[in-house]
């Protein structure tokens, strides 16, 4: 049977990708380069591994209001994430990716799940992601 | 749910406006989309933090704006940008760096902004009014002018703040409501010492455990000395919205809208309650360095977020107190301020003693943003919660938090050594 996670669509679009899960909350300004995608804080579960082109499923933001603009620049490199999948409303995350639909055309649709459903998402899973804010399996 | 816009949110929206605004409406009305807010509110200031990130998009994002005729409806001030804008030449910054990082600073100042390029914005110029409604950008200067000065914004994210400069609109939701500022996480820090307490470094290691421990929620802090001074509470915001998510603190007897506990928790009697010890923030202490004791030291980072008048004056008697020594040569000191804080300084006659000892001064900017920091520095020393949180990654160093008595006589060893610790101490 098809396992699905439904969200709330923060922001619509579609994806497909795989899932980079991550068990810690995140500031992605300090946190992630925006040069090349890739997770710097060695504090961070997943230090090491690029956001580019997965689906990066984790509980939510902290730290810098600074991560919009580190997003959009990875918009402007095609280093963006597919999708985010959030376990709590990511506000600066969220206004990175409407900038970056609104300056780029690239779409990284923003999906509010609930905490306890981010563990149906597994590391490795392929999963697309709906503008109805439904993570489908396949 | 769809999102209430009056007859001038909508003018903005459809372009009446020009195309700056209209693309800055749109924005700011998908966000209120995305948090489900039902309308918007009006803010009388605002403070951009889009300018610190020298990037090719955050470029191209403002002169998008400026050249669609783009300008800031309310007063606004600039956070760092990514070099001093005086002295980047004798700091070592790159010249096409800084031409291009002195682009994205002019761009903003075209935009009508007051040209204050400083992360702790609560010091100088435009300093916000209790219950005003206002929307800034940096996460140090968002939990001080909501806790201590007790403004009301959230904490806008890069790209939003300038949008809500230009529109002067933004989503009636979060911290702007009453009813969300409400504590919801009582800490009560231990019964200690007043000596403990002198240190901005102790109230540091107090926000980098509440920020650890209240993640999003906003804590209500019992027990704190009084008086506090400014320097102490914005060392401890800036550290709690570096570890944690915290926009905003109470602390009970100290900040506005805590004169007791039942008012800072809104009246209500559930909220969990929590003890921290001198045990675990000794240990938060110990977690918040990396660097070892004797350690070859590179760097001493001060000024994080910007050096006050009264950060200066401590500084410079600590360099008094030490008699005839001097920063060592293969060490690099570094103070970041503000202009106004460094004018008030010179004025006040404590700045020759500080270059003097081998401090360099640097405005304007960040050192997590600019390249000042030497690129040797294998190990820094900082007085600073946010600082120690974000230098690993951004400096690629181990990082020692010391008080700033500390950071001056290790900086004269060019050893990590630390004397003082606040939490461990008797």
């Amino acid at each position: 049977m098809e396992r699905t996670v439904s969200g709330r669509a923060v922001v619509p679009g579609e994806a497909t990708g795989i899932v980079l899960r991550s068990r810690r909350t995140i500031s992605l300004w300090g946190g992630v380069d925006p040069e090349t995608g890739r997770i710097i804080d060695p504090r961070h579960d997943r230090c090491g591994a690029s956001l580019a082109g997965r689906v990066f499923v984790y509980p939510g933001e902290k730290g810098s209001s600074t991560g919009s603009a580190v997003l959009l620049e990875l918009a402007r490199r095609r280093l963006a994430p597919a999708a985010l999948v959030t376990g709590s409303l990511a506000p600066v995350a969220t206004l990175g990716s409407i900038v970056a639909e609104e300056l780029y055309g690239v779409a990284v649709p923003v999906v509010l799940v609930a905490r306890d459903d981010l563990d149906l998402l597994k590391d490795g899973d392929y999963v697309c992601v709906g503008p109805d804010g439904i993570v489908r399996h396949g | 749910m769809s999102v209430h816009l009056n007859d001038l949110d909508r003018s903005m929206r459809d372009g009446d406006l020009g195309e700056a605004t209209r693309f800055a409406m749109s924005v700011v009305v998908r966000t209120a989309g995305a948090v489900e807010a039902s309308d918007l509110i009006s803010v009388e200031q605002a403070h951009v933090d889009a300018c610190a990130l020298m990037s090719e998009s955050n470029l191209e994002f403002v002169r998008r704006l400026v050249e669609q005729g783009g300008r800031v409806r309310v007063p606004t001030t600039l956070n760092m940008v990514s070099l001093d804008l005086e002295h980047w030449e004798e700091l070592g910054v790159p010249r096409e760096f800084a031409d291009r990082a002195t682009r994205i600073a002019k761009s903003y100042r075209e935009l009508g902004c007051v040209p204050t390029w400083t992360c702790a914005p609560y010091q100088g110029y435009l300093s916000p009014r209790f219950g005003q409604q206002i929307a800034w950008g940096e996460s140090n200067a968002v939990v001080y002018a909501n806790s201590v000065l007790g403004a009301r914004t959230n904490r806008y994210p890069d790209f939003l703040d300038v949008c809500a400069a230009i529109t002067g609109r933004v989503p009636n939701a979060g911290l702007h409501r009453t009813e969300n500022r409400r504590g919801e996480l009582v800490v009560r820090v231990p019964e200690t010492s007043k000596a403990s307490w002198s240190s901005p470094s102790a109230w540091a290691v107090l926000g980098h455990a509440i920020g650890e421990l209240a993640g999003e929620r906003i804590p209500v802090i019992v027990g704190l000395p009084r008086p506090a001074m400014g320097e102490q509470l914005k060392a401890l915001g800036a550290a709690a919205a570096s570890s944690g998510s915290v926009e905003m603190f109470h602390a009970v007897g100290i900040t506005p809208e805590a004169p007791d506990l039942e008012t800072a928790l809104h009246g209500a009697k559930d909220a969990e309650e929590l003890d921290l010890t001198r045990e675990m923030l000794a240990g938060t202490w110990d977690r918040m360095s990396s660097a070892a004791e004797g350690e070859k030291l590179d760097a001493v980072i001060l000024g994080c977020p910007h050096f006050s008048y009264a950060e200066f004056e401590a500084l410079a008697a600590e360099i008094s107190a030490l008699g005839p020594g001097r920063v060592r040569p293969d060490v690099q000191f570094l103070v970041l301020s503000d202009s106004p804080s460094l004018a008030l300084a010179s004025r006040g006659g404590l700045i020759e003693g500080i270059r003097e000892f081998g401090a360099t001064i640097a405005l304007d900017t960040c050192p997590f943003h600019s390249p000042i920091v030497t690129e040797r520095a294998s190990a820094v020393m900082t007085n600073s919660g946010k600082c120690a949180y974000y230098a690993p990654a951004e400096l690629g160093a181990s990082v020692a938090l010391g008080t700033m008595r500390d950071c001056v006589r290790s900086a004269v060893t060019g050893v990590v050594t630390r004397e003082e610790t606040p939490w461990n101490g008797p």
